[in-house]
């Protein structure tokens, strides 16, 4: 058997050479000639390196009938190529000591690895590999569909507040694709076919889609050679026209109900708001992180000081507000009453909260906390290279340039409370909200269960 | 919103608190503080910050079973005022230097943590309101009445749910008179029975100072960290009585199954027996062993079954969760309610042949690879070193643990591994519950 005994002291050697006095150097971009993106952020505070590989392609860009093939297709990159069988994409970055993973979101697909510094090379070489040469074996999608619809009923049709958002999205837009839930519907995951993945790569999956982001102790000339060598040779291809699909002006408040068995109630409201489009020139996201932070950035923001604390209304209230997505932007308020109280309770008071703002804005005082909560935030977040490779991935999914970053947090630290208060007054109106509610229901229909055979000792 | 391929198992936090970092690796500087109180401390200046934590034997491991909750309402209320500030005061106070409060609670630790910018003013208001909510936490009567009605709503909720009904269940069967039988947030019951004279006993017993662990990294001086482990561990309560103690954990004579109905359109599933303490010596050897069998995500056999061969879960896998005392060694899925047979007969096959014959030379090999060539991902942030700091110092573990236990894997051998599931892992004296296991019927799946 091989000894590490080698390993073991080249990983202690490199484990001491990272030694205090690195800051986070300049980020360095990098265009291959087929079109595809290099950015590299060197951070030396550890020998590893955090790759990410983002297509900008997500559920958003799904038709009709195919819900849900983004992210099987993503379930579907680590099922082989000619090269890479099924599996062993997974083996060899774990023989390598790399831990990886996936996600899908409506605005993009990501695919990363976490390795010791040396090993970056590996997970390029297999991120070009199944860049163009996937196998999507039938059989292996017959087995795949199924683990995704096990994840759907794990992550949406058991939790009833889950299946709130889910209905909420549905019911907000009429016209935009994210009124789809990412992870798809049931009966789009049962119809899929292996083709309708095939189709879905060819379209999306190429150089001129994809932006390859590296986070670590790495020379970015070392990266971009890498990355000249193994994505340089493959072809770029012209991509389907983007359909805006635009959302309709909303005529007035949708409201739905979501029955499910549980025991307290929850309400979700959802208002259209604008997303972040010109990072210079914009200012309404801005003044709406602001607010969404006012409300509930911190155990000192208003809904848990007024709400949960003061009035003992809800349980737990919360706000939450993204400003980067491709599609139409939401401001969202939620809570869950405590019990006695009813979902009408919360949302009366939800409401209270927003016409307070509209009415008598917010202070100077609790604008400089959430400054100093984004400026803390900014420097915690460097702690961690998988978040600063997610940040800039999150952005340029959305064609915001990593660049920015800095600008953004400046404006958001120049809003005002009036602008504060004129996106409150401007967007809080019932014309632009859905509100979805969870109605309890009894838990008594437990079907009745057999103990499964492998149950022996049944007492 | 992500639907990542591969959830955050509870392995993996199984991982994340399985090693530690070390003298050669990771300086590690120690010292007692005048308070009685242990330091851990790593000197970085790499980011203008600090992380600190202080912690007790104070977890729900701890809990009287009529009062099953005290400890962690005492935990929870902790941030709840003190020292003539309100509740309020310590929200905006911490708010307004943009620090974040936190803490532990698990079955055997208990505590504070603070992570601030590490200039001045910042932290010099951070660290002051953390001393003063251990020291002298208000544990305001009207506070409490809210938050039990608060977490007796959320108990409520949590026991509609499979997942919460499958782990009590598990609990109880494996650890049946033991404390880590508890849940950790108490019961109904016991949470309505709460008064604030249990908290400040609670408190006046456990989160004395000589028992404290303080644990910090960041960017302060050795002489600073000094006088900031004093300061927050100044005037805490005097221990008296002993250090608390946690009852031995006995091995389950026999095997138990539960079957519960439930309406989900899934089955939980969890197999498994009281395992490992954090100092057993055969933790290595059955870590690795997990590793190849259903911790190494991917590369594992009860992944490979289970959901590559057959498609029959989105997540499974296994793990040893070592405690003070032996924590639980878990087996968990979930599945199609009308699969939970066939999940559960390929699963038990799969352990059974594991503990039988182990692992292939291959497989240990790679579980080494992994292991060993993943170390450095394990201390590349802060907040990973201090949550390793904390671990080694509560546990008493060797300020070495993180050199010798990637030596130690290096060492191990599969007949090691073999030999030490054959002792240690019993398939015939498995706890097994299946909630929501069995057909469909008439009421079809929501």
């Amino acid at each position: 058997m091989t000894s590490f005994k080698h390993l073991i002291l080249a990983l202690l050697a490199l484990a001491l050479a990272a030694g205090p006095g690195f800051a986070a150097s300049d980020t360095v971009e990098h265009k291959l000639g087929n079109g595809m993106r290099v950015i590299v952020k060197p951070d030396r505070r550890a020998p590893v390196a955090v790759m990410m590989l983002l297509y900008q392609v997500g559920s958003v860009d799904e038709v009709n009938g195919v819900t849900g093939v983004a992210h099987v297709l993503e379930h579907m990159m680590f099922k082989g190529t000619a090269a890479t069988p099924a599996g062993e994409y997974s083996r060899a970055i774990a023989v390598a000591g790399g831990r990886d993973n996936a996600f899908t979101g409506s605005d993009y697909t990501g695919y990363f690895a976490a390795l010791e510094k040396s090993h970056l090379e590996l997970a390029l070489r297999l991120e070009a590999d199944r860049m163009t040469n996937l196998t999507l074996a039938p059989e292996e999608f017959a087995k795949e569909v199924k683990v995704v619809m096990e994840e759907r009923r794990l992550r949406t049709d058991d939790r009833p507040r889950a299946q709130v958002y889910e209905q909420l999205m549905a019911t907000a837009l009429t016209a935009h694709p994210y009124r789809n839930p990412i992870i798809g519907w049931m009966s789009d995951l049962e119809s899929l076919r292996v083709d309708d993945t095939r189709d879905f790569y060819r379209r999306w999956y190429v150089p001129n889609n994809a932006t390859l982001i590296v986070v670590g102790d790495v020379e970015p000339e070392d990266v971009v050679a890498l990355a000249e060598k193994y994505f340089a040779a493959i072809p770029s291809r012209a991509l389907p026209e983007r359909k805006p699909q635009d959302e309709p002006p909303q005529l007035g408040a949708k409201r739905v109900t979501v029955k499910a068995p549980a025991e307290l109630p929850y309400v979700l409201m959802a208002f259209r708001v604008p997303a972040l489009r010109d990072p210079e020139r914009d200012w309404e996201p801005y003044a709406l992180e602001m607010l969404a932070a006012v409300l509930d950035g911190s155990e000192a923001a208003r809904l848990a000081r007024t709400l949960v604390r003061e009035e003992r209304i809800a349980s737990s209230a919360d706000a939450s507000y993204g400003s980067i997505a491709r599609g139409p932007g939401f401001f969202y308020l939620g809570a869950i009453p405590t019990p006695g109280r009813s979902a009408a309770d919360v949302e009366q008071a939800l409401r209270r909260e927003m016409a307070k703002i509209i009415e008598k804005g917010v202070s100077e005082e609790e604008l400089d906390r959430v400054r100093a909560q984004a400026v803390a935030a900014h420097v915690f977040e460097r702690d961690s290279m998988f978040s600063q490779a997610y940040q800039i991935a999150s952005v340029e999914s959305a064609d915001i340039s990593h660049r920015t970053l800095d600008l953004q947090l400046k404006k958001l630290r120049e809003v005002t409370p009036e602008q504060v208060r004129e996106v409150a007054r401007k967007y809080f109106r019932d014309d632009a909200l859905t509100i979805a509610t969870l109605d309890p229901q009894p838990v008594t229909g437990a079907r009745r269960a057999k103990p499964p055979v492998g149950l022996r000792h049944v007492q | 919103m992500c639907n990542k391929r591969f959830a955050l198992l509870p392995a993996a936090v199984a991982l994340l608190i399985a090693a530690s970092p070390a003298r050669a690796i990771l300086p590690i500087q120690h010292w007692q503080a005048a308070s009685g109180a242990r330091v851990y401390f790593v000197e970085n200046h790499d980011l203008p910050m600090l992380d600190i934590s202080v912690e007790f034997p104070a977890g729900a491991g701890y809990d009287q079973p009529a009062k099953s909750g005290v400890a962690s309402m005492t935990q929870r209320l902790l941030k709840s005022g003190a020292d003539g500030m309100s509740e309020d005061d310590v929200a905006r106070r911490i708010a307004d230097v943009g620090a974040q409060l936190g803490g532990r609670f698990d079955a055997d630790r208990a505590g504070l943590s603070v992570r601030t910018l590490s200039s001045a003013r910042e932290r010099k208001q951070a660290l002051d309101i953390l001393a003063r909510s251990l020291r002298a936490p208000a544990f305001p009567a009207e506070v409490l009445n809210r938050e039990k009605v608060r977490l007796v709503g959320s108990l409520k909720e949590a026991d509609t749910k499979p997942d919460t009904i499958v782990s009590r269940t598990f609990y109880r069967l494996a650890y049946r008179e033991h404390p880590y039988a508890l849940r950790a947030s108490g019961e109904v019951e016991s949470v309505e029975g709460i008064t604030r004279e249990d908290l400040l006993a609670f408190h006046k017993r456990h989160y004395a100072a000589r028992y404290a662990v303080v644990a910090l990294i960041g960017d302060v001086t050795r002489a600073e960290a000094e006088a900031i482990a004093e300061e927050v561990t100044r005037g805490l309560p005097q221990a008296s009585g002993g250090e608390p103690v946690l009852p031995p954990v006995e091995g389950l004579a026999e095997g138990a199954s539960r079957a519960v109905p439930h309406h989900a359109a899934q089955a939980h599933i969890l197999i498994g027996a009281p395992g490992i303490s954090r100092t057993d010596p055969d933790y290595i050897a059955l870590y690795v062993g997990n590793h190849v069998l259903g911790g190494g995500g991917f590369a594992s056999r009860i992944t490979e079954e289970v959901r590559q061969k057959r498609g029959l879960a989105y997540s499974a896998s296994s793990y040893f969760y070592p405690l003070q005392r032996e924590g639980p060694f878990v087996i968990s899925m979930q599945t199609r309610r009308d699969q939970a047979a066939q999940a559960l007969e390929v699963t038990q096959a799969t352990l059974a042949e594991f503990v039988k014959t182990g692992p292939t030379a291959e497989e240990l090999e790679d579980a080494k690879r992994n292991i060993i060539g993943g170390f450095p991902l394990r201390i590349d942030s802060n907040r990973k070193i201090h949550e390793y700091l904390a671990m080694i110092g509560f546990y008493r573990l060797p300020l070495t643990y993180l050199e010798d236990f990637v030596q130690r894997v290096d060492r191990v051998s599969a007949a090691d591994i073999r030999d030490a599931f054959r002792r240690r892992v019993d398939p015939a004296r498995m706890v097994t519950v299946v909630v929501a296991g069995g057909p469909e019927t008439s009421a079809g799946a929501r």
